[in-house]
């Protein structure tokens, strides 16, 4: 599973929305129907599931799929 | 000024889940059959707890009522408050367009709430750090986010409250409700308690108490109103919701009525955080309370759901009260506790005794007191004992009592045109 696939299915886990929704462009306010609670704790699962820490200046500015995507990657993290 | 008026309030919807079943049906034919919905804990390991018993749900799947995130984001009080009003909406036929949503409030108490949430994420918090806590704490927590997400998900817009009268909550709100529908500031209103509080926390806290108790090896014995050797109440969750309705509102849309409320008393003892003081006589007047407001004398009432909960004193101080106010007549009344089956289930226990209350009513029988074995001499009333009676009755009672001194009693009334 590539890093990508992983992001996309605790999305779909948390968000309860489909694979096919979620587009890096997607935001997740926006399309995918999050309220700053459920991203919030989209955010935590991340950061558990990646074993990293998201400093608060770094969690305003995530608004899309893609921007988790580039945040996980340049940090190399792995997962179980 | 506007003249105060009274109007006519009626219950045209149940819904509950208790341990003896996931419906109002099952719930009462249990009941009527005499079983017992206590046994073992299974929610978290019990071994080293002076009580291991308790009166959990069985089977109950949350997922038919809430989606899976939402199992993740509200605490169970919560979850049992959403399948108990869905059930109650769907039993009731009501549909919330406007302008009824505007005129329809939700009054449901819970006594504390998410508890378990709390501690769970208390233990997050010691674990794991501050920055890992869920953004769902506190709204689950919250006692009124029971009747908050209940306003959200059917769309009632009128007034919503939650009463956190520790045990009492549930009648209090039903009573409240009651007022409101009365007092023409609401038509329709949600109106019970829940509570989901089998935690190590509040075993431990009630153990703590010497309140709860610990008959561990016959779990189904253990709540045991007015018996002798009744050792303290046994810990139970669930809820009760009904719908409360404006006589002509419901006649309007050809409800099915299941009974009338009359009246609505509620009094404190201002005496000892946890102990009634020695014939009770603050639940004497609010017996006396409940029966001035709905204009009735004692001699009208036929049977009394009791708060009964199976410790020593409540079931003794109640039973004086309920001869200081009855009288003569308290040798014709019929009295159960219920409990005696589903345990106490704290902040819902008044919720789903107004039901049974008002199936007792609507049915004719009256749910029995199992386990009253040997009874108390100082307990000499009719509690049906030991199984179900049929009576047609025509005016019931509920108590409820609770930690601080609070006292909360409704009338009900077999309904007639």
């Amino acid at each position: 599973m590539t890093l990508e696939e992983k992001i996309i299915e605790i999305i779909v886990d948390q968000l309860e929305v489909t694979a096919e929704e979620c587009v890096p462009e997607a935001s997740f306010i926006n399309d995918l129907g999050a309220d700053s609670l459920d991203l919030a704790e989209l955010l935590l699962e991340m950061e558990d599931t990646f074993d990293v820490e998201i400093s608060t200046e770094d969690l305003k500015k995530i608004r899309k799929i893609q921007d988790v995507i580039d945040y996980l990657k340049v940090r190399n993290v792995t997962w179980d | 000024m506007r003249q105060p008026l009274r109007r006519r309030v009626v219950i045209t919807g149940m819904g509950a889940v208790t341990p003896l079943g996931n419906s109002v049906m099952d719930t009462w034919s249990a009941l009527c059959a005499g079983r017992s919905g206590i046994g073992p804990i299974t929610k978290f390991d019990a071994a080293d707890f002076e009580t291991r018993i308790a009166g959990e749900l069985k089977n109950f799947d949350p997922l038919v009522y809430v989606s899976k995130k939402e199992v993740r984001r509200l605490d169970p009080f919560i979850i049992y408050c959403l399948a108990s009003a869905e059930m109650a909406v769907a039993d009731s036929g009501l549909v919330l367009d406007e302008p009824r949503a505007t005129r329809t409030g939700v009054v449901i108490g819970s006594a504390i709430g998410g508890l378990t949430t709390l501690e769970k994420e208390k233990e997050i918090l010691s674990r794991n750090g501050p920055r890992r806590v869920s953004p769902f704490t506190i709204p689950s927590v919250l006692p009124n986010l029971g009747a908050g997400q209940v306003s959200i998900r059917f769309g009632a817009r009128g007034p919503v409250n939650c009463p956190v009268t520790a045990c009492a909550s549930g009648t209090t709100a039903v009573g409240e409700a009651f007022r409101l529908i009365a007092f023409d500031y609401a038509d329709v209103v949600f109106a019970g308690g829940a509570d989901a509080a089998i935690s190590p926390m509040a075993v431990a806290g009630f153990n703590a108490m010497h309140a709860i108790s610990q008959r561990n090896d016959e779990p189904q014995k253990a709540s045991r109103p007015f018996d002798l050797c009744r050792d303290g109440f046994v810990l139970s969750e669930g809820c009760g919701i009904l719908i409360l309705e404006e006589l002509d509102s419901a006649r309007k849309r050809g409800a099915r009525i299941y009974a009338e409320v009359l009246g609505y008393g509620a009094t404190s003892d201002a005496f000892h955080l946890a102990v009634p003081p020695p014939g009770h006589e603050g639940a004497a007047r609010c017996m006396h309370a409940a029966l001035r407001d709905a204009g009735m004398t004692p001699s009208d009432v036929d049977y009394i759901n009791a708060h009964g909960t199976s410790t020593p004193l409540n079931d003794q101080y109640e039973t004086e009260a309920i001869k200081s106010v009855f009288g003569e007549h308290s040798s014709r009344l019929a009295v159960s506790s219920t409990k005696s089956m589903t345990g106490h289930l704290l902040g819902a226990t008044g919720g789903v005794e107004a039901i049974f209350t008002a199936k007792a009513l609507e049915t004719g029988i009256l749910p029995p007191t199992i386990n009253l074995d040997q009874p108390d001499p100082a307990c000499d009333l009719d509690y049906v004992p030991h199984s179900a009676r049929r009576r047609d009755i025509q005016i019931a009672m509920s108590n409820t009592f609770g930690f601080g001194g609070v006292n909360a009693s409704i009338l009900l009334k077999k309904f007639f045109e």
